[in-house]
């Protein structure tokens, strides 16, 4: 009776082990990983490894084949990847904590300078008109003859 | 010279002409090219020196009051429309009186896209920078603020950016501490569009403003250029514009 009661206290504790190791497999031992929301991009130009990598120099490369010679292909486009990440909750690639771009650079204490010019949100569909600009200058005199 | 293997053989018959073109400029004179085709333009094709893009302005046709360019500008470049003196203005209209007679008109100044830019020259950083099309450009990644090339230009067509900027348009970046001016909306011209100020002459029905490669002898350009006097603004600095007016 007595070695009954001792198989069951140790069945009751290797199932707790076991049910202790398997439920949180959120907890995963090591470092705590930055979590980012990847928008509607399920999967990338290039594999992860390599963009995670490499992405800055893809990206300057990139900028100085657009900027100075006018190549404007959309593989390792900075409009490119804005529009397929930005956030489906806020709408752009660095406007909270979980979004894609500040996710990772915030989590490696990388300061961007991009979002200082660049649209941090895709291209809208239609852009809302601006106001006549106010009065014009005074004419410009000149004299120059007729 | 011959087009890329990996292109479709399903060519049509432009693309035919293109190739006819390149082959018979270089049977008459290897290694020079002597007739370009302006447009049709694949996104990685970049931009091609056998272009220069200009614009002519009939300043006769341009209203007194009449701000449609600067609007459509203001618009495409996510500009605010302020006209103070640390406003960003891609292009201002000018009104200019002849003393002598009284006789008032307007015309829009903006970049004048010079073959020999003075902005380029200036330049300590290389931002500044000319296209190989003709399109004169700021580099904003590289440069520093140092507004050189404001006091370089004689057309006053640079504007510094003071303050920050948000919700910048996608295909114009722009920011504070850069220069900036008139790109002759490149990313539309990069997609065969035109500027968005000639758009909106022409939408509008004013139609004083014609935007073309000049190095192509059959663009609309290039004939009115042939057949009506047009002026080129400080054309004693040799400069060399690609915008040019008709009337002043």
């Amino acid at each position: 009776m007595a070695s009954l009661r001792k198989g069951l206290w140790l069945i009751v504790l290797i199932g707790g082990l076991i049910a202790l190791l398997a439920a949180p497999g959120a907890v995963v031992a090591g470092v705590d990983l930055p979590r980012l929301e990847h928008g509607k991009g399920d999967r990338c130009v290039d594999d992860e490894d390599t963009i995670r990598r490499k992405h800055p120099d893809f990206l300057k490369h990139h900028r100085d084949e657009t900027m100075r010679n006018g190549i404007r292909t959309t593989k390792y486009s900075l409009k490119q990847c804005v529009a397929c990440h930005a956030s489906e909750k806020t709408g752009s690639v660095a406007a909270s904590k979980e979004d894609f771009c500040v996710a990772c650079h915030s989590y490696v204490a990388v300061h961007l300078d991009c979002w200082d010019c660049h649209a941090t949100r895709p291209m809208k569909p239609q852009v809302a008109a601006q106001p006549a600009p106010s009065a014009s200058p005074a004419p410009i005199e000149t004299g120059v003859k007729p | 010279m011959t087009e890329p293997s990996d292109k479709p053989m399903t060519e049509d018959r432009r693309e035919f002409l293109k190739t006819g073109a390149v082959l018979a400029g270089a049977t008459l004179a290897p290694g020079l090219l002597l007739y370009g085709v302006a447009d049709g333009r694949a996104p990685e094709e970049g931009a091609s020196s056998k272009v220069r893009w200009g614009l002519l302005i009939d300043s006769l046709k341009c209203g007194e009051g009449c701000h449609d360019c600067v609007t459509a500008c203001n618009t495409e470049n996510g500009l605010s429309g302020n006209t103070g003196p640390q406003d960003t203005q891609y292009i201002r209209k000018l009104d200019i009186k002849d003393l002598r007679t009284g006789w008032v008109h307007s015309l829009p100044m903006m970049c004048q896209h010079c073959e020999n830019p003075p902005c380029v020259d200036v330049c300590p950083t290389g931002a500044s920078m000319k296209r190989a099309d003709g399109i004169v450009l700021v580099d904003r990644h590289i440069c520093i603020g140092c507004r050189y090339c404001m006091m370089a230009c004689p057309y006053k067509a640079r504007s510094f950016v003071h303050e920050p900027l948000h919700d910048q348009n996608p295909e114009v970046p722009r920011g504070k501490g850069c220069v900036e001016s008139c790109t002759f909306c490149v990313q539309r011209v990069d997609r065969d569009l035109q500027p968005a100020c000639v758009e909106a002459c022409n939408a509008k029905g004013h139609k004083g403003m014609i935007f073309g490669d000049l190095k192509d002898p059959n663009s609309e350009l290039s004939q009115v250029f042939r057949a009506v006097h047009n002026t080129e603004v400080r054309a004693d600095l040799g400069l060399n514009t690609a915008v040019r007016y008709q009337g002043i």
